[in-house]
């Protein structure tokens, strides 16, 4: 017993010694990454997003990256990134922000996709004064639930994919008097069901839920599920599926022809349009939790994004690669509007100040932090329908619905603007 | 008097109590969290010392950190004292009732029934939107009659209050395995029918060690809630319990010492692969128990063993 103890106590003198070594180095600028390395989100989201963060690091460090974010690295001090797999849950997750801050002195977080780790690092944010960007997580709750000095979110939250969604449905499906869901059961998928069948309610009086299904998440047969949305026919079936679960349900739906006579919107659809594209049926309705993608408006900035994603990788980018790089993109320009001169990097509180409602350009358009007291972003969100055309997918019946008309108003809660009949949206 | 043994404990404690001072955050709440999961290794342990393998301590690992999250959110206390009681309540009532189910179950039986309580938990939670379904919700910083015990910016309420309750718990639990009760364990193990024929109901013992095993959980779950600062069903899903299994093999069930370090150790080994190899992590703890079980099928704590051997 006494060994084990001084072994304990030598282990957490080394550990003690590590960390103050890695204190003083201050002539790299350390951004502490942490996305999906492994387990069912790292496919559609996690590992893309790595790729991009990698990308965009490589490029900011070589200074080609173009106006306004063509100044080295950040500030002028080269970004070393550091990564962690965001597996493990949020217990884990508490415990690894602390690490990497303490013992491995990052400067600023970038990260999460889980709702959950979203809910519950802020809280250890704010207690080590740590500027924490969440980059791709939509849980409206972040920011409803509490106020935080020191985190902030750079994607907007899922409330609008589904209002977006709902307004799209009754605007472009003809006849519509039915809609049906399936949706994984958890979080996200409920809260994904609940936000489109309410706002559907608002828009469109009258429509019928004809039935609602929650597999297990990662399930991968939907046999039963296929079944129940066959017999229950619906002009629309909604479903916020992602990775695997949506390709095993995009082949086995098509296999029994249920896409024949229902239109799918899948909110999520555009993290695997490129990757699975001859699953996709015609006329799919397909979302991208944002401007992101084949939705992302024309810019310098999105063209030469596209170029050397596609050049590096061999594939477009999706949704959440747009999400890591704004995230890094907005990180980048309050830390040098917060530093008086090039090379400093600036303390954290004046970084978060800096933050506060910052509006910025990013390859998918404007990025504007209104909500959450000016640490929520706020976006435009877009929906289209599938096309091949000579084996390519292709947008047509691209809607864009402006960021106050999907959206609500800075200290609203999403569930209690949906029910108020969208108070206060302005649609373009 | 105090015995030796007693004096070291004590003192160990007293030492940590006041390493926490100087020791890295990082450190600190690590070890609380250890120290969380080790008490719920504890209670394993003491079943698997009976034979029993329980694959569903995940549910008052859970049961207690929901108890404390909406205890204190419904009555908006952060008194660590009364948290902690809510847990241990939580978990008595709950083990009360599945422990007379449980209890006439063996082997392959027990571990499944009692994985599948746990999974009942996480099915619950995972549809109960006012709980906040898969995403959880958060849960206030405890304090002590509203001293939060904060040190440069650090809080020290929860690491404290587990390193205390750890050595209350391994003193008390040790007391037990040395009585007449905690050793027919190991012969229940051995040979239930003798335990029946001496005249002591096998039932009953086995109903005790499932209702202590399941406090230490839930005291193990409302110490992570209150360190940690959020819940999830995750700590009821069969993953989490087949770590604390995973932990118990790896530290053995030679002495209540042994998951508590175990703990500890797991979460530095588990830690420091992650920051070594993000990509490979699962995999340097799987050949860290793989190796553990081929060279030490005792678990790690068979070492003190060897050492002890090796001194004579």
């Amino acid at each position: 017993m006494l060994k084990t103890i001084s072994k304990m106590a030598v282990y957490g003198a080394v550990a003690f010694g590590a960390l103050t070594a890695t204190a003083q180095a201050a002539d790299e600028y350390k951004l502490g990454l942490v996305t999906f390395l492994s387990g069912g989100a790292a496919g559609p989201f996690g590992v893309p997003a790595k790729n991009g963060a990698d990308l965009l690091v490589d490029a900011l460090n070589a200074g080609t990256v173009p106006a306004p974010y063509n100044k080295v690295g950040i500030n002028g001090v080269k970004i070393n990134p550091v990564y962690v797999d965001e597996a493990g849950g949020a217990t884990k997750q508490v415990s690894e922000y602390r690490n990497l801050v303490e013992r491995q002195g990052v400067n600023a977080v970038v990260g999460y996709i889980s709702s959950g780790d979203c809910l519950a690092v802020p809280g250890v944010a704010e207690e080590m004064k740590k500027v924490t960007v969440l980059f791709d997580c939509g849980t409206p709750r972040v920011f409803e639930e509490a106020d935080y000095k020191f985190v902030f979110r750079t994607a907007a939250t899922a409330t609008m994919d589904n209002v977006g969604a709902a307004r799209y449905i009754a605007e472009k499906v003809g006849g519509l008097a039915s809609v049906s869901g399936i949706n994984q059961n958890y979080s996200f998928g409920h809260d994904s069901w609940n936000d489109f069948t309410t706002s559907l309610e608002q828009i469109k009086k009258g429509v019928d839920v004809s039935t609602k299904q929650f597999p297990k998440i990662y399930a991968g047969q939907y046999g039963a599920e296929v079944s129940a949305l066959m017999v229950n026919p619906a002009e629309v079936v909604h479903s916020s599926f992602w990775g695997g679960d949506m390709e095993a349900f995009l082949l086995q739906g098509a296999a029994r022809g249920l896409f024949e006579d229902q239109k799918v919107l899948l909110t999520c659809g555009e993290s695997a349009l490129y990757k699975f594209a001859d699953n996709f049926p015609e006329g799919a309705i397909v979302g991208a939790r944002g401007p992101n993608g084949v939705f992302a408006p024309k810019s310098e900035l999105n063209d030469w994004f596209v170029k050397e994603y596609e050049a590096r990788y061999g594939t477009k980018p999706t949704y959440p690669v747009y999400h890591m790089v704004q995230a890094i993109m907005g990180l980048k320009l309050a830390t040098e509007k917060a530093a008086a001169n090039a090379g400093e990097i600036p303390t954290d509180e004046a970084v978060a100040g800096a933050f506060e409602y910052l509006e910025f350009d990013s390859p998918a358009g404007k990025i504007a932090m209104t909500n959450g007291n000016g640490h929520q972003a706020v976006q435009e969100m877009v929906f289209g329908q599938v096309s091949k055309e000579n084996g390519e997918v292709v947008m047509k019946d691209v809607v864009r619905y402006a960021p106050s008309c999907v959206n609500p108003p800075n200290g609203v809660k999403a569930a209690d603007w949906i029910a108020s009949g969208f108070e206060g949206a302005v649609c373009n | 008097m105090l015995s030796k043994n007693q004096i070291f404990v004590v003192a160990a404690a007293a030492l940590m109590i006041l390493a926490g001072l100087v020791m890295p955050y990082w450190f600190s709440f690590l070890v609380t969290v250890a120290l969380a999961k080790g008490l719920v290794v504890l209670g394993l342990v003491i079943l698997m010392r009976a034979g029993l393998v329980s694959f569903g301590q995940g549910l008052y690992y859970c049961a207690g950190a929901y108890a404390v999250g909406a205890f204190s959110d419904y009555f908006q206390t952060d008194n660590v004292l009364l948290l902690v009681l809510v847990a241990i309540v939580c978990g008595l009532v709950i083990s009360s009732i599945v422990g007379l189910l449980l209890s006439r179950y063996r082997d392959i039986f027990f571990a499944m029934f009692s994985m599948a309580f746990s999974m009942i938990l996480y099915g619950v939670l995972v549809k109960s939107a006012a709980l906040g379904s898969s995403d959880g919700f958060n849960v206030t910083k405890p304090s002590l009659f509203g001293w939060a015990a904060e040190f440069n910016g650090t809080n020290l309420l929860s690491y404290w209050v587990a390193i205390i309750l750890a050595c209350v718990a391994g003193a008390i639990i040790w007391r037990y395995m040395r009585s007449p009760m905690g050793m027919t364990g190991e012969a229940i193990r051995e040979n239930e029918i003798r335990v029946e024929y001496l005249g002591v109901s096998v039932q009953k013992i086995i109903y005790i060690k499932y209702i202590i095993a399941a406090v230490l959980a839930s005291v193990g779950g409302s110490i992570t809630a209150m360190t940690v600062g959020h819940i999830d069903p995750e700590m009821a899903y069969w993953t989490t319990s087949g770590e604390f299994v995973f932990i118990a093999l790896m530290a053995g069930t030679g002495h209540v010492a042994a998951p508590l370090i175990g703990a500890v150790i797991f979460e530095l080994m588990r830690t420091f692969a992650f920051q070594l190899s993000p990509y490979t992590w699962q995999m340097i703890l799987g050949i860290a128990l793989l190796s553990i079980i081929i060279f030490l099928p005792n678990g790690l704590w068979s070492l003190t063993d060897k050492f002890k051997k090796g001194a004579n």
